[in-house]
């Protein structure tokens, strides 16, 4: 198997791209061959996936697994390094899972103005980007596939959007080029004044920023900040997500929540933290102060939704708050709970926005007001959006959970060199935030699922549950499930390289 | 399936006592409960291990975290009353909930119910124990939900839900500070270091404090009481199960295993004042004056229990660990049966109305069993020589008084003689007087009084589990912790004491009996609150819930679902977004200057580009062609120029 584990991440990465070269050779008409080919992709793709669930080797969790190392651009000393440890994978692995559902839940949902050849070849153009960040190592690589998910996304949005995509579109392209440029300038800073001129993340990360004054670091993190910040996204450089997520179809907002976000909070563990260290302690409060008026700030916002997709859109920026709350900790405690979060945040609220999504092809709106008796029309529906709901306000034993409670029993004590009370403060307020999280959730939940059947829709035909829907949900509410009971499966992965990265403060 | 988890949890129990009892030399083993009264208190303090298995949960950094059980006498006591009175319920609802719409879906969130409790029950670490406290949260959401077709059931569920979620806020950090504190989650431990020499004050008095909002939001404490009251909207065998007996005296069971913590936080060895003893005195008044006013029959016991958790968090703020633990055992026994004693009277006796003016009165008559076991239960409830809940009472009171708490010993006095005048008022209004329904009342059917006298009988004889004047102090022998745990000390019997409380509760019934069975004759007092302004305003006072509910769903909640989510929103939407939009726009004046300078074979080329893959999408053609690529152009430009200008500073 040997050769496999030279080829696994370079498969992982780049099979996507002949399944859609093989997609593109398809005539236009012939649609179910192109299902067919889209989903083999993707299953392939995850297939390899699984394999090396199987392969990775647990007890050496922090090491750079899979390692592929070949020269690519020599003028910049920048190489084609891939490889995954135990913060990786998880993510890897998400990523590739969510895909596969994706294809299966559009098989007969797809929005207008139709056309599967395109919108599946795009979603596996995104699976290429999204795969090939979670597996580059060298940060020009690791920008490219960061940028190659921008497009596929774009398009998404703007073609198969709802009524406001242009703007949608073009908002989250900008603002989302604008924070990578900023990102770009901090990598180059990164390579031009470090002791060894690379770009290579495991070496940068080995030297930890020695030669970069503080300040400087200060600096350089200052456009990684931007970067990442605007994709996770953290207050207040989350307004290109409502809008996004509100006019992006209903798998665009799947693999937007599950998996695109992540690509930020997953960049700052990555990246950020291990190569600029003194920059990091530098951020840290102010990354924490953010984090938690998102926290609260998402949670009001979504108080006043009076559309179930726009508030599951701002319940992320609430959610991604308690994930940059815990990496702001830099504790292992912390961050190995943020890894945790983007996991169940991934899983959780990917179904949300399926639950919305199905919500609007039945009733055809998503206004909360005029929703009602979920329970009563479509019961199995209405149990699934209490049982995800439940898990979104952090429910223990359910996966929200462990990404939540941890992250708050790190932010009593963060790194050393971080101010105690400033956390604490932190740690009550995003206490407070929970209350919220289960407020907002439950009135949605309340007003779309509870009550009588709304007059509007007492003769509507309303679907429950279907079987392509069954087929997708089963698996992310079995693992949302497992994982809040197990939640070892996902600490046991992550802990050795989060200790290994955070040992450079101390903690 | 519940049948089982009861007999287990008896096993369990009977090996405990066993355990205690081996330990004590009197092996002879369960059949002599009575026996060895003599020869437990003179052996005293034998040490029987809590029982603790624990395996990996999770890890993190260098921590590992456990789940596990932890069985020792307390657990064993709740395993006890928890399955049985879950059993009890689950055999009553086969009759009360016949035709219920979701008659499966209801067993089985009563079930989920029963694991749940017992998990939390059994934890042996705080990180499970809060597992399972939110678990049983949620099925309480689910269950006072269950007829979720009416908006005000949903309302309800919603509400009990978030208030406690505010308590559980308490609850979490008060968790996380005993766990820095401590260094672990485990029970054991936290109680050894709160009471150990290195044991840090300052931080035991604020976690003490957070846990005890914890216990607030959950046991129905002032001031976030105001849920259990609306809970009763679910079925009255949930009432009873949940709301009564067990879900509810979860907080108290958290303040009794984790005692350590309080008993340094608040000095509780010292006598005078602590918030827990406060809180607790407070809602036993609260809890008792509202009683007085409410129509529906399942509220007044609603807040009767209130008023009853008053007592048991009262008890263990002063140092009655004992007398707390033990009246949350009687406690559950009696209450269930009322609940259930209402839940038949409304089932067979007023065509399922709670509304004792409306539809009820007289029916002692037409359901003998319902009406003399529900006497039993307010007997007990009032405190009536010699049924259960005079001796938990008495016990707690005692203490105090010995303990140098004596206002709170008075303020439990107090409660005792409310707590006699408004169940003589509900017993009347329900079972005396005539009749004034509109239906055939009749008993009910046994699968709902047969649970109704096994209750009854219960809450006769499981006060004398701990009859100190008797001599038997055989609950506290069973239950004493036998870890590193706070003195757990029984009072002396103080006749002086018992005599007062129950010539107290004589009293309240008396007084509260003659207005009600007097009361065609009592011109002077009839329509009081019309006539007398004082007494109207404090009528009202208490009708309008001392306005706590105006003040958190009006004020409160109002206020951060309307002005505040909307302020918040509007600030997203017209000063951030406003900004960003702002920003584009400033890109988008600079970049079409750019273009007009700069229109050569470039544009060009890009419109071609922009052109293709704009008619593949089918939407670049659309918005403005160009403009996207200029700027990235813009953006990378301006990238090169200020990564060179770094290089040059350096």
């Amino acid at each position: 198997m040997d050769w496999f584990d030279d080829w696994a991440l370079t498969l992982a990465v780049f099979l996507p791209v002949v399944g859609m070269v093989i997609l593109l050779a398809i005539p236009r008409a012939d649609e179910q061959l192109q299902k067919i080919v889209a989903l083999g992709t993707t299953l392939l793709t995850f297939a390899v996936g699984i394999v090396i669930l199987f392969r990775f080797d647990y007890d050496n969790g922090a090491a750079l697994q899979f390692d592929v190392n070949q020269p690519w651009i020599d003028v910049i000393n920048s190489r084609y390094h891939m490889g995954i440890d135990g913060i990786s994978l998880p993510l890897l692995v998400l990523s590739m899972f969510i895909t596969v559902l994706c294809v299966i839940y559009s098989w007969n949902h797809f929005p207008e103005p139709h056309n599967p050849k395109a919108f599946l070849a795009l979603i596996l153009l995104l699976e290429v980007g999204m795969n090939g960040t979670f597996a580059a190592q060298d940060l020009i690589l690791f920008f490219v596939f960061f940028e190659i998910v921008l497009l596929p996304m774009f398009f998404m949005i703007g073609v198969w959007g709802g009524p406001n995509r242009e703007y949608a579109s073009i908002k989250f392209f900008l603002f989302t080029l604008f924070g990578s440029a900023l990102m770009l300038l901090s990598f180059l800073a990164l390579f031009f004044l470090s002791d060894v001129q690379t770009f290579d993340i495991a070496e940068l990360s080995e030297l930890g920023g020695s030669g970069i004054i503080e300040s400087t670091q200060t600096l350089i993190f200052a456009g990684m900040f931007l970067g990442f910040a605007i994709k996770v996204p953290m207050f207040p450089f989350h307004t290109w997500l409502p809008d996004a997520h509100t006019e992006a179809p209903t798998v665009g907002s799947v693999l937007l929540a599950a998996v695109m976000l992540k690509l930020g909070t997953y960049g700052f563990i990555r990246i950020a933290l291990p190569t600029l260290p003194d920059g990091a302690v530098n951020w840290a409060p102010w990354i924490g102060v953010l984090a938690v008026i998102g926290i609260i700030y998402g949670a009001f916002c979504c108080l006043a939704q009076t559309d179930m997709k726009r508030l599951i859109a701002f319940s992320s920026v609430a959610h991604m708050g308690f994930i940059m709350l815990g990496i702001a900790t830099l504790t292992d405690f912390g961050i190995n709970a943020a890894i945790f979060g983007m996991v169940a945040h991934g899983l959780i609220t990917g179904m949300l926005f399926f639950l919305a999504g199905s919500v609007q092809h039945n009733f055809g709106t998503r206004e909360i007001r005029r929703l009602g008796g979920l329970l009563t029309q479509a019961p199995k529906m209405g149990w699934i959006l209490g049982f995800t709901t439940m898990a979104s306000l952090g429910l223990p034993g359910l996966a929200g959970f462990w990404g939540e409670f941890p992250v708050l029993l790190s932010a009593y004590q963060p790194a050393a060199a971080l101010s105690e009370v400033t956390f604490r403060v932190y740690m009550v307020i995003a206490a407070i935030g929970t209350v919220l999280a289960a407020g907002y959730l439950l009135w949605m939940l309340q007003r779309v699922a509870m009550g009588k059947v709304s007059a509007e829709f007492a003769d509507a035909d309303i679907h429950d549950v279907t079987r392509i829907e069954w087929i997708t949900w089963t698996p992310i509410l079995v693992l949302v499930l497992v994982l809040g009971i197990f939640p070892n499966l996902l600490f046991e992965t992550t802990n050795a390289s989060v200790t290994q990265l955070t040992s450079v403060f101390g903690g | 399936m519940v049948a089982t988890t009861f007999v287990l949890s008896c096993v369990t129990a009977v090996q405990w006592f066993a355990r205690v009892d081996d330990a004590e030399g009197a092996s002879e083993g369960l059949g002599v409960i009575g026996r060895s009264v003599v020869a437990s208190v003179e052996e005293g303090a034998a040490v029987v291990e809590p029982v603790v298995h624990s395996v990996t949960w999770w890890q993190s950094g260098p921590m590992k975290f456990t789940v596990g059980i932890q069985i020792d006498g307390l657990a064993v006591m709740m395993l006890f009353v928890v399955t049985l009175i879950s059993l009890l319920v689950h055999i009553y609802s086969t009759a009360y909930m016949k035709d219920d719409v979701r008659f499966t879906w209801f067993y089985a969130a009563l079930s989920l119910f029963t694991a749940s409790m017992v998990l939390l029950v059994v934890a042996d670490n705080m990180l499970q124990f809060l597992v399972g406290w939110e678990l049983v949260g949620l099925c309480s959401f689910m269950l006072i939900g269950h007829w979720w077709e009416e908006g005000a059931n949903a309302s309800a569920a919603l509400k009990a839900f978030l208030t406690t979620r505010v308590g559980d806020v308490g609850l979490m950090i008060g968790i996380i500070i005993t766990f820095y504190a401590a260094g672990t989650f485990d029970i054991v431990g936290i109680n050894a270091y709160a009471i150990g020499p290195d044991a840090n004050h300052t931080l035991m008095l604020v976690g003490a404090s957070c846990l005890l909002i914890g216990i607030i939001g959950k046991s129905g404490q002032f001031p976030l009481h105001t849920w259990l009251p609306d809970a009763m909207a679910g079925p009255t065998p949930v009432s009873a199960l949940i709301h009564a007996a067990t879900m509810v005296v979860a907080g108290v069971y958290l303040g009794a295993r984790l005692y350590g913590v309080f008993w340094n936080g608040f000095t509780i060895s010292s006598g005078g004042f602590n918030a827990m003893a406060i809180v607790g005195a407070i809602t036993i008044i609260i809890g008792a004056a509202l009683a007085f006013v409410q129509k529906d029959i399942k509220k007044v016991l609603a807040y009767s229990t209130i008023s009853q958790l008053g007592y048991m968090v009262m008890g263990l703020g002063v140092g009655a660990w004992v007398g707390a633990v033990f009246h949350l055992f009687t406690h559950a026994f009696f209450k269930a049966l009322l609940f259930l004693g209402a839940g038949s009277v409304s089932h067979s006796g007023a065509h399922h109305s709670f509304d004792m003016k409306k539809d009820m009165g007289g029916l002692r008559h037409h359901m003998p069993v319902t009406f003399w076991t529900f006497i039993i239960g307010s007997a007990a409830l009032a405190g009536i020589l010699p049924l259960a809940g005079f001796w938990s009472k008495d016990e707690i009171l005692a203490t105090a008084g010995q303990g140098e708490f004596e206002v709170f010993m008075a303020v439990g006095l107090i409660g005792a003689f409310l707590t006699a005048a408004y169940m003589t008022r509900c017993v009347y209004l329900t079972f005396f007087g005539t009749y004034r329904g509109h239906g055939q009342p009749h008993e009910s059917p046994k699968a709902i009084t047969v649970p109704l006298v096994v209750l009854a009988v219960f809450s006769v004889v499981a006060g004398l589990a701990n009859a100190a004047p008797l001599g038997i102090e055989k609950f506290k022998t069973y239950i004493e912790p036998t870890f590193a745990f706070p003195p757990v000390t029984t009072p002396d019997f103080d006749i002086v004491l018992a005599g007062a409380s129950f010539f107290i509760v004589a009293i309240a019934i008396g007084v509260s009996g003659f207005f009600w069975f007097r009361r065609e004759e009592l011109h002077a007092l009839r329509g009081l609150t019309e006539r007398n302004a004082w007494a109207g305003t404090g009528y009202r006072f208490l009708i309008n819930k001392y306005y706590l509910d105006d003040l958190y769903e009006g004020v409160i909640v109002a206020g951060i679902k309307g002005p505040i989510a909307r302020a918040s929103y509007w600030v997203n939407q017209h000063v951030i977004d406003a900004a960003v939009r702002g920003v584009g726009q400033v890109a988008r004046l600079v970049a079409s200057g750019v273009y007009t300078v700069d229109q050569t074979g470039v544009d060009g080329a890009y419109n071609t580009l922009a052109r293709e893959t704009g008619e593949a999408g089918g939407l670049l053609g659309r918005i403005q062609t160009g403009r996207l690529q200029w700027y990235a152009l813009l953006l990378f430009f301006a990238v090169g120029l200020m990564s060179l200008a770094l290089v040059i500073v350096r």
